[in-house]
């Protein structure tokens, strides 16, 4: 399906022009163009973003994932809550999971502190949240699919018949 | 052919490898390692690292001691994997203890199956433009390569009428791959139905390199042995290489009529005992769990030949569109150069690396071969150059 081959192409890089697209799909750049539109306006689409190393321009931010328990009141589910932690800007995701415990938010603040505090007097404090363990982040291995750190460089002999 | 007897020297070297064609572009490796920020459409392999799952296996082995030889024939469970794979692939049958050899990749198989049925004198027909290998390995065992020249007009595809003009009392076998390397195409059914024919009429074996049948991006690859009679005409040659990026491991196998595979066998266990072991614990993963790895990269190969050859219509080079493989063999006769002037060019001017298509047999003049297993950035920077390029040649 034509769609699903743009959105795979867009998702590797959505860089990659209509002409561009239309090349690599045997499509045509306008038919591109107007099926990217459409999954822009249908919310297919979501957003463009780009992952970035900040590590390398210096970025101090620091990464703790929290793990949230909740005891869902009567009057307030599990959606309420977590609707309550990803309304802060410092809960850069927010999933609910299996297992030991429900919420796992991904926090990014400017020090270790700022994320404590967020832990401390804005989580901790939510009607239903029940208890936290955080994780600070101590070395990004791979992204979204997207491996960060070491890897070989390419090997390959210039020419093979 | 006569080589010139080297006098000057205590090695002497045999005549029958004194007559073997030098790869035509040594110098060209020379001229390409001498250069800088070259981007290289040269290469014949994919530019994935093999499926971690895969490598995972195979270190595993090696942690657990699996160090020692195989059977001469290859492990009995990647036999057994590969009939299995046959059979659910092609609905063939072959019995894993007596009519499947494991092998050093499928270079090893063409040079066993060659030296295990010709007899000097022996011809073999084969398409041209081919695998460099071909020619090589029937002249090595002694046998006459007798080429059947292919055209962009007829898609690269060798028509089974030309195979019967060239048949002669000498005929053992005719020598096909497809898809095709180096012009990536692929044989539509009704002209291996004409080659079977030829075959049954003839008591032809046909040899069927089809290292490249997963890399097929139109229509599903048909496999030789599977046409009616054809199994027992056919040495089916198959290989990991390609498709699950497992180039050095060097890792294939062999398919075929039970008195084939043994004589082989014999050459095999003598010359080379077994093929590697951990590579054949690396390719009974590759069957049992690499789908997934090889369907994400065909479709990632089939974006970037729409790519390359979109790209080189655009530049203004005729270009037959290849369905198999991961080769595009456009037509630069229009440059008013040789291939070979066109890849030194290339190279020399705009630091593009591709392959002379007289490398591949004497008709592959006019012709470039330009592999597109390589970053999307790459073949983008790649065309742009060979634009310019072709632009300044023809002004
Ligand atoms: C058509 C063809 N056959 C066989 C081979 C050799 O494959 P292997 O790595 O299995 O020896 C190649 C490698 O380039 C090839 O292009």
């Amino acid at each position: 399906m034509l769609l699903k081959e743009i959105l795979r192409i867009l998702e590797g890089d959505a860089r990659q022009t209509p002409k561009q697209i239309a090349a690599m799909s045997g499509a045509t750049a306008d038919e591109v163009t107007r099926l990217i539109r459409q999954a822009e306006e249908d919310g297919t689409i979501i957003k463009y973003r780009t992952l970035i190393d900040w590590e390398k321009v210096g970025d101090e931010h620091v990464w703790a994932l929290i793990e949230v328990k909740v005891t869902p009141q009567r009057t307030v589910g599990f959606d309420a809550i977590a609707e309550r932690i990803y309304r802060f800007d410092e809960a850069r995701t927010v999933y609910l999971v299996s297992g030991a415990y429900e919420l796992a938010v991904l926090v990014s603040a400017r020090n270790m502190r700022e994320v404590a505090d967020f832990v401390t007097q804005k989580l901790a404090a939510i009607e239903g949240v029940a208890g936290t363990t955080s994780h600070f982040l101590l070395k990004r291995y791979k992204e979204d699919g997207v491996i960060l750190a070491g890897g070989a460089g390419e090997s390959r002999q210039a020419v093979v018949l | 052919m006569s080589p010139a007897r080297n006098t000057t020297s205590v090695h002497r070297i045999s005549q029958r490898t004194q007559a073997l064609q030098p790869s035509g572009i040594r110098k060209f490796f020379d001229l390409l390692s001498s250069i800088d920020g070259v981007i290289s459409l040269g290469v014949g392999e994919p530019d994935y690292a093999t499926p971690w799952r895969l490598r995972e296996v195979a270190i595993k082995s090696l942690e657990q001691g699996k160090t020692m030889y195989t059977s001469n024939l290859g492990t009995p469970e990647l036999r057994q994997a590969i009939a299995g794979y046959l059979d659910k692939a092609y609905g063939l049958n072959y019995d894993p203890a007596t009519e499947v050899l494991i092998t050093v990749g499928v270079s090893e198989a063409m040079d066993l199956a060659m030296r295990a049925v010709i007899d000097p004198g022996d011809e073999v027909i084969m398409p041209a433009p081919c695998y460099v290998a071909y020619p090589a390995v029937v002249a090595l065992s002694g046998g006459m390569p007798v080429v059947v020249p292919t055209t962009a007009e007829h898609d690269f595809e060798i028509e089974p009428s030309d195979i019967g003009n060239k048949i002669t009392r000498n005929t053992r076998a005719v020598f096909i791959g497809y898809p095709a390397n180096p012009t990536g195409a692929v044989m539509p059914r009704h002209k291996l139905l004409g080659i079977a024919q030829l075959a049954e009429r003839y008591n032809l074996l046909v040899v069927s390199d089809e290292i490249y049948a997963r890399l097929s991006y139109g229509d599903s690859h048909t496999c030789f042995a599977s046409l009616p009679g054809m199994r027992e005409h056919t040495l089916l040659l198959g290989g990991f290489s390609k498709a699950y990026a497992m180039t050095g491991w060097r890792v294939g196998y062999a398919a075929g009529p039970r008195e084939i595979i043994a004589a082989m066998t014999k050459i095999h266990q003598y010359t080379t005992m077994c093929a590697p072991t951990m590579s054949q614990v690396a390719a009974l993963e590759a069957i049992k769990a690499g789908e997934d790895s090889v369907l994400e990269m065909v479709s990632d190969y089939n974006r970037r030949r729409l790519l390359m050859v979109n790209g080189l219509r655009e530049i203004g080079l005729d270009c037959f569109e290849p369905k198999g493989a991961f080769y595009a063999f456009p037509c630069i006769s229009s440059t008013g150069m040789t291939s070979e002037e066109f890849a030194e060019k290339l190279l020399q001017e705009e630091r593009v690396a591709v392959v002379p298509g007289t490398a591949f047999g004497e008709c592959g003049e006019g012709y470039v071969r330009c592999c597109y297993a390589t970053s999307v950035p790459d073949l983008e920077e790649a065309l742009i150059r060979m634009k310019r390029f072709v632009a300044k040649c023809r002004k």
